[in-house]
């Protein structure tokens, strides 16, 4: 591509693009219309219905007649002490998992933005995990974490950090920081990543500037790459707070919410409450319910952010 | 740039190696046990080089009832769901980076909204649709899923793509005569080929890798890949193990080998869609 080729007198054929606008209108309709109606039907109306199911009493049978309760299930569930416990876990779970991601991950993308060797495998590996499956992701740390046969205990044990062998993902004090460790395996990637391009989007001269003002590296990385990778940060600490808070399937097969409800987050809560109790208008007023809190908590947050940037 | 001081560069190797291990070591180990034999499994000091390699795990794993044929539905639902996905995907995420349009916006706003609200809300209301379709327990009704949940994603990246082709060839077509279709189909979706590409991986991946929709809408005897595992680990004891890491291994391979093509892609892809969306 050659720069000085470019002409500057463009604009006059622009206008004639447009000349037929119904013509183009109807092209537009043909091109989206088959990605709209698969949208509309699997996506928005379930979505939609989704959210008005909270206030109805409907089940999973066939051929039960549902009726609207109005906000009766929300009573309810003011009520159900178990929820809010779930409730709990799943805000300890999704704010640990995202705090600690972003403090290694951050640490990662600095390491992987210096001229290392081996950060290519580091750079590699750091991938890895948003390849797998969730569920083997699981069954691999499940392997990890055994009791009797996992090296995580044998390494603790020999070392004498640990004297009796411990069932990380079984005992009521273990498991969920046990499950949070997994968490943070999980979503290492897109956070490291994202914050590896921010980091790159960085312009040099601003650090070799303060770098000439005598500053050092502590001092340029605080006033310096933490302030330029604000909007980065609150963008992906976000993002990760939901998913996190939404997430499903590791959980269920590392643990499926024991021991006792220990790691019952509010998404396996839902998921047993409709598919395995057949509470279809109860589990759905809860996902309401998790909705409208996760929405209020991240409003504040973002707020907060947005304010102080000021 | 400065020279940066010894200390700090062993403090900084110290710090990676560190990070490797975290990262490395569980695959590492899964590599592992698919690769002991049962004996050795039980052994209570394990080591992470198996003392004899065995390869049995994984012929097991292979003869293991229902496993080989869950990796076939889910090989066909993720090729469907990929194969649907690039099709929709394609037209309309032409349409939206070419127009102006009021749709883009709307379709921006969607995928947020999507990303906040827990797919439990999505899922009952979805599992009642697909039972009233004849669609439940149906390969087909999970791959129409896959599309849907798939769908924003694969158009914010075909977007980016889109928005990276200069018009000016569409218009010389245009202007010889050429039909909005022989345009497309001739000029604008080889040139977007590797768009196309990264597209249809991340879907295929997508699609292989899910377990959330799959284990609501597949009760029956129709199953992917993931919920056979996972049942596999909730019902057997330690005997079987080895066989599990090697499945387990097994599944992994295809994401892994699509990924390891695609990542360069697909990171790219993203930022693309998020610079000119």
């Amino acid at each position: 591509m050659t720069i000085s080729a470019a002409p500057p007198i463009a604009p006059p054929e622009k206008r004639q693009r447009r000349a037929k606008p119904k013509r183009a209108r109807q092209d537009l309709w043909l091109l989206v219309l088959p990605a709209l109606i698969p949208v509309l039907v699997l996506s928005v109306v379930p979505l939609v219905r989704g959210i008005t199911l909270g206030f109805t009493d409907s089940k999973l049978g066939l051929n039960i007649p549902t009726h609207w309760i109005g906000i009766d299930n929300f009573t309810q569930l003011w009520h159900n002490t178990l929820f809010w416990e779930s409730f709990k876990i799943g805000l300890i779970w999704s704010v640990s998992v995202t705090v600690t991601q972003f403090v290694l991950a951050l640490g990662l993308a600095l390491l992987l933005n210096e001229n290392l060797r081996m950060r290519w495998l580091a750079r590699t590996l750091a991938l890895v995990p948003w390849a797998m499956p969730p569920v083997i992701v699981a069954i691999m740390w499940k392997l990890l974490l055994d009791p009797t046969v996992g090296p995580v205990d044998a390494a603790l044990n020999k070392t004498h950090l640990t004297h009796t062998s411990i069932n990380w993902l079984g005992d009521f004090h273990s498991a969920l920081p046990a499950v949070i460790v997994v968490g943070v395996w999980v979503g290492m990637p897109q956070t490291t990543i994202t914050l590896l391009a921010g980091l790159q989007s960085i312009p040099g001269e601003l650090h070799e500037a303060a770098a000439v003002d005598g500053a050092g590296s502590w001092r340029r990385f605080v006033s310096i790459t933490l302030p330029q990778l604000r909007p980065v940060i609150v963008a992906i600490t976000s993002l990760d707070f939901i998913w996190n808070f939404n997430s499903f399937g590791l959980v269920y097969v590392l643990t499926a919410g024991g021991p006792g409800g220990k790691t019952m987050l509010p998404m396996l809560f839902a998921y047993n409450e409709a598919f395995r109790y057949g509470q279809f208008g109860y589990a759905a007023a809860m996902g309401d319910v998790m909705v409208v809190l996760v929405v209020l908590l991240l409003g504040f947050y973002l707020r907060t952010q947005l304010r102080s940037q000021r | 740039m400065k020279r940066t001081h010894p200390a700090t560069r062993v403090g900084q190797y110290f710090a990676l190696a560190l990070y490797l291990i975290f990262l490395g070591f569980p695959l590492l180990w899964l590599l592992s046990v698919s690769l002991k034999t049962p004996g050795e499994l039980a052994s209570i000091t394990p080591h992470l080089i198996p003392r004899h390699w065995a390869f049995g795990n994984y012929s097991d794993a292979l003869h293991e009832q229902g496993l080989l044929r869950s990796a076939l539905n889910s090989t066909i639902v993720a090729v469907g769901a990929m194969a649907l996905t690039v099709a929709i995907a394609l037209p309309a995420a032409y349409a939206l980076g070419r127009f102006r349009t009021k749709l883009a916006p709307v379709a921006t706003i969607w995928i947020l909204v999507s990303q906040v609200f827990p797919v439990i809300l999505v899922v009952i209301p979805l599992f009642m649709i697909l039972r009233t379709l004849g669609l439940l327990n149906s390969l087909f009704g999970l791959i129409l899923v896959y599309l849907v949940w798939t769908l924003p994603f694969a158009l914010w990246m075909l977007r980016g793509y889109v928005a990276g082709l200069p018009a000016d060839l569409e218009e010389a077509a245009a202007v010889d005569g050429a039909s909005r279709f022989t345009i497309l189909v001739r000029i604008v979706f080889p040139l977007l080929r590797p768009g196309i590409v990264a597209t249809a991986m991340f879907a295929f991946i997508s699609a292989w890798n899910e377990f959330f929709f799959a284990l609501v809408l597949l009760q029956g005897s129709a199953q992917t890949l993931p919920l056979t595992l996972a049942k596999f680990v909730g019902s057997e004891g330690q005997v079987s193990l080895g066989p599990l890491a090697a499945g387990s291994v097994l599944a992994t391979i295809p994401s892994l080998a699509i990924f390891a093509f695609l990542q360069r892609k697909l990171t790219s892809g993203m930022l693309a869609g998020a610079v000119k969306g």
